[in-house]
Formats: C-alpha cells, sequence, structure tokens
C-alpha cells in the first residue's frame, strides 16, 4: 500500500531512518558489510533475508542495541548517538527476549512502553488511556489483567505490538512480528499494522517471508551475507496463491540473479 | 506485651521490620532480572567491608556498606564487558570478598573469626542505637528506590533490550539496582547475617508468586511477607532463645511451602472460573499449542 498524503517535500527532505555504509561484527565474524538503507516518512519497508543475513543486526543496530564499527545511522535526520527523542520510536522485539522472573500481566507490560512519554515514570490519565486504546488496537482489552505467560504465542506478540503503540510513536521497529504467530493474531496484526500505516506510521519490519503482510509492504530491501542485494518493490509472488515458504531464493544465488519470491525461507 | 519494654528488642523488632520491607522490594527485580543469587554474592563481597572496618576501628556497617556497593558495581561491569569469562569473575570477587575479610578480621589486633560470626549469622539483640540509625537510613534509600522508580526497573528488569528503545537509562538503572541491593544487604547483615541474607530477598517473591498474576501483587505479598516473618522469627528468638535469622530464614521457607500447597487449588479454581466466565472466547484458541517455536511457519 503506497502513500500519497501530502508531505512528499517532507519526506525528501528527512528520511527517518538512514544507513550509510554501516559494517558490523559479532565477535570477529563480520555481520554487516557496509549497508545502505534509507525509509522515508510514511514508508512501509521490509527487510527480507535468509537466516544469518544479518537483518536482525540490522534492526538491532538502528536501535543501538548491535555496536557499529564503522558508517553512519540518523534516526529522523538526528545521528543515532545523539537521538533522545525515543518516543518516536515503537520497538518489537522478536518475542524471545521478553520474560521476566516475576508474574506480570498484559497491562503492566503494555504499560512499559509509555514510559518514553512521561517525566520521571509518572502516570497521568492520558497515559492510562493511551495503554487501554493500544491494548484495544490489538485486541487484548479482555486479558489485560491476565499474566503474560498464560498468553498464547500470537497473543504474547500482539501484547508486544500493543507495548509500542502505547507510546504512540511515528516510527514502527518490528523483528519478526509474525514468527511463531496463529492465525487469528496474524489476522489481528496485518490489520493493526495497516491501520497504524493509514494514520501515517512509517514501519520497518524484519520478515521471513512477506506473507500476510505483502499488501502493507511498498518496498523490500533484501540482505545476503550482510550486504544488501536488493532495494526495490516487492518481490512478485510467481504463483499468487502458491504456498509461503513454496519458492525459495537459494543462498549460493548470484547477486541479484533472481526474481524474489513471496517465499524467503532458507 | 512484656517484650517491647525492653530497649534492645524495640531496637531489634525495628531493624527486623525494615530488612523484612527492603530485602524483597529489591530481591524482585533481581528475581524478575533473573539473577536471584546477585544477593548472595554481595553478602560475601561484604565481609571484606565488614573485616576493614574492624581493622581501621569504624563502623563495620558502614565499611560493608562502601565495600558491597563497590563490589556489586564491579558485578555489573563484569556482567556487561565479561561474556564468556563473567561467571569465572564473579567466582573471584565471591570468594575474594570472603577470603578479605576473615584475613582482615585477623590482622586486627585482638580480632578473631569470633568477631566476624555476628555479622556472618546475625545477632540482632547487640544491635546498638548508631545501628539503628544507619540501618534506618539505608532502607529509607532503598524504599525511595524500590517505590519511586518501580516502573523503569520494571522495565530495565523485564526487558533490556525494549527499555533501552524506550530511552530509559539502562545502565545507570542497572547500577542502582546494584548498588540498592548491595545496601539491603549491610541493611539486613545485623538481622539474619551475610550468609542467610539472599533468602530473605528471594524467598518472600518466589513464596508471593505462587499466588499471584501482577508484578504488583507480587511486590506487595512479598514485603508482608517479609515483615510478618523478621517479625515472627524475632518474637520467636526471644522467647525460644533460638538464633533470630535462622529462625527467620526457616520461617520464610516454611511459608513458601504452605502457599505453594495453597496455590494448586487456587489455580484449579482460577481456571474454572476463567473458563465459565467466558465459554465462546476465541474457541479456535484450543485448537492452537499455546506456545510454538520461532521457526514455526503459519502461512495464510
Amino acid at each position: 500500500m503506497t502513500h500519497d498524503t501530502d508531505d512528499t517535500e517532507d519526506r525528501v527532505s528527512e528520511p527517518v531512518i538512514r544507513l550509510h555504509g554501516v559494517r558490523a561484527e559479532l565477535g570477529s565474524r563480520p555481520v554487516l558489510r557496509g549497508i545502505d538503507l534509507t525509509v522515508a516518512r510514511g514508508e512501509v519497508v521490509a527487510l527480507l533475508g535468509a537466516n544469518g543475513s544479518g537483518k536482525s543486526t540490522a534492526v538491532r543496530s538502528i536501535i543501538g542495541q548491535v555496536p557499529v564499527s564503522a558508517g553512519e545511522i540518523d534516526l529522523f535526520g538526528t545521528p543515532r548517538h545523539r537521538f533522545r527523542d525515543w518516543s518516536r520510536v515503537g520497538y518489537v522485539p522478536q518475542r524471545t527476549t521478553a520474560s521476566g522472573g516475576v508474574p506480570a500481566t498484559v497491562t503492566e507490560i503494555v504499560s512499559s512502553g509509555r514510559l518514553s512519554r512521561t517525566r520521571f515514570g509518572l502516570f497521568r490519565r492520558a497515559d492510562q488511556d493511551a495503554v487501554r486504546r493500544a491494548l484495544e488496537l490489538v485486541d487484548m482489552t479482555d486479558r489485560a489483567r491476565d499474566p503474560v505467560d498464560a498468553l498464547s504465542g500470537g497473543q504474547h506478540q500482539r501484547v508486544l505490538i500493543a507495548r509500542a503503540l502505547a507510546a504512540e510513536p511515528e516510527l514502527l521497529i518490528m523483528d519478526e512480528p509474525m514468527a511463531g504467530v496463529d492465525l487469528a493474531s496474524q489476522e489481528v496484526l496485518a490489520r493493526t499494522l495497516r491501520e497504524q500505516v493509514d494514520a501515517g506510521a512509517t514501519v520497518l519490519l524484519v520478515l521471513h517471508e512477506l506473507g500476510p503482510l505483502e499488501p502493507l509492504i511498498d518496498r523490500a530491501v533484501v540482505l545476503r551475507d550482510g550486504c544488501v542485494v536488493h532495494d526495490g518493490p516487492p518481490p512478485k509472488a510467481v504463483g499468487q496463491h502458491a504456498l509461503p515458504g513454496h519458492d525459495h531464493v537459494h543462498p549460493h544465488a548470484p547477486t541479484g540473479a533472481e526474481p524474489l519470491r513471496t517465499g524467503l525461507l532458507s | 506485651m512484656e517484650l517491647l519494654d525492653y530497649a534492645f528488642m524495640q531496637r531489634a523488632l525495628l531493624a527486623a521490620v525494615l530488612v523484612g520491607v527492603t530485602a524483597p522490594a529489591i530481591g524482585i527485580y533481581l528475581v524478575q532480572r533473573r539473577q536471584p543469587l546477585m544477593g548472595d554474592g554481595i553478602g560475601h563481597v561484604a565481609m571484606t567491608g565488614v573485616g576493614l572496618g574492624f581493622l581501621l576501628n569504624t563502623s563495620p556497617v558502614w565499611m560493608a556498606t562502601a565495600v558491597s556497593a563497590l563490589g556489586a558495581v564491579l558485578m555489573e561491569l563484569i556482567r556487561w564487558y565479561g561474556r564468556t569469562r563473567g561467571d569465572i569473575a564473579l567466582a573471584m570477587l565471591f570468594y575474594g570478598g570472603m577470603a578479605g575479610g576473615v584475613m582482615l578480621v585477623n590482622l586486627t589486633p585482638g580480632g578473631s573469626n569470633a568477631n566476624l560470626s555476628s555479622y556472618l549469622f546475625g545477632s540482632l539483640s547487640t544491635v546498638s542505637p548508631s545501628d539503628v540509625t544507619a540501618i534506618s537510613i539505608l532502607a529509607a534509600f532503598v524504599i525511595v528506590v524500590t517505590l519511586g522508580l518501580r516502573r523503569q526497573l520494571f522495565a530495565v528488569s523485564q526487558d533490556e533490550e525494549f527499555a533501552r528503545v524506550t530511552g530509559l537509562p539502562v545502565r545507570a538503572l542497572n547500577l542502582l539496582v546494584a548498588v540498592t541491593a548491595a545496601v539491603t544487604v549491610t541493611v539486613a547483615m545485623r538481622v539474619v547475617g551475610l550468609i542467610l541474607v539472599s533468602a530473605l530477598m528471594v524467598v518472600p517473591v518466589a513464596a508471593a508468586q505462587q499466588l499471584t498474576r501482577s508484578f504488583a501483587a507480587t511486590f506487595v505479598i512479598a514485603v508482608a511477607l517479609g515483615v510478618t516473618v523478621t517479625i515472627g522469627g524475632t518474637v520467636t528468638s526471644y522467647y525460644q532463645d533460638v538464633p533470630p535469622g535462622a529462625t527467620i530464614v526457616l520461617l520464610t521457607i516454611a511459608a513458601f511451602i504452605a502457599l505453594t500447597a495453597l496455590a494448586a487449588p487456587l489455580a484449579r479454581r482460577r481456571a474454572r472460573a476463567a473458563s465459565a466466565a467466558q465459554p465462546a472466547r476465541e474457541p479456535a484458541e484450543c485448537a492452537i499449542p499455546a506456545t510454538r517455536s520461532a521457526g514455526d511457519e503459519v502461512g495464510a
């Protein structure tokens, strides 16, 4: 879904995310080998690639979780190390990172996403309302007082998205939001994302396959071995009704040789 | 209550209540971070502080506070930088701290390990008025941090990566948790002793979460339980002439066992109530496994 909003000038002047020549190592192994990536305001960009291609490392470098050895990262036109306006960014990590050793309710988890909008962590009525709205967006209001441990994988993912939405961010960064999510939750997630995009949100998604989010995506950036090998329109599905995962991008295929397909399982 | 007529018992009970509040209050964040034994490590390091206090003839409580805070910061730094050898470095710190304490006490003129034992196992009846002052000031600090910053500490202890993206000063907050835990260890040192201090940080929290479903309720019940067992242990030790520290810890563990036994029927009743209240809530969920592996691919 493309955006024909009237902020064309804004788009040209200030990309929301800009990576230039970004390199990163995990241990001594290079994971990103000079990546360029730009996400304009209102754009929905999917970061695709096989396991180990560096796509997760790329988003984690954007949020400052992975140290970068070279290159520049700008968020909203500000170098990342000087960027302080974190309430403009909503981050949805891979589901595995979020679990504590003490029970916590859905509301407690989602509330922590609102902290960036509060002063000294003091919650006002407006903050409580924002948390409630975020839960409504992902259709989890009836589970608000349940412990997160009692949720299914898909419901847990919806909670993590509500947590990111609680700050009412302009930019959503999501790492594999559809991984391990049941069908009912996938539909809720796709609908939630569509509503955010319609409201003007900018989205960067790490995806294993385009899947049910395909109609939302403006542009796809494909990584292979830490390099960008495709940056353009989302790869056309070959056989629209082919099952996801049916087509594979062969990891050893020459750079940009084949059109990329929906099922980027490798 | 005749025991309240004695000044030493008033001091002992006040100290016990302060420990009952502070130990679970900071312990809950350590449990949430899955580092429940951090208090134990700090307790070992604090021994060097106690020994240093004897050697320099200053207050062991304040010296232990300074040294264990330093040790806690060091542990936190090791956690950041020492990815691979972190556990080895922590072991060095623990045992070095304990050995240092024993060595320093024996270097003190006229000192022997007997002086240490009141810090190792607690010595409630010898809590002096100046100890009470120190314990009260330190406990106030712990309460202000654990309650005043509860949302921030919750977020950082729950999901560090996400907390960073909300702009929280994650490193500063982690250091604050470490230092607050160190302060709590020295608050509890005179009551339950350095060896047993970790029990009061961890076991009331573990016991509370047998019953609870939210962080807030876990916090409240853990602190209530902490106060109950510290008062109960202190009073018991007055009438029965048993060591208060050990009594308190054994009472805590008994409470854990009792609450665990109580939790099973409670959970069954909750499950029944939930299924009765919402019979048609997302029926499809029943057919879908509660957890999936990350690699599970479900196409539309």
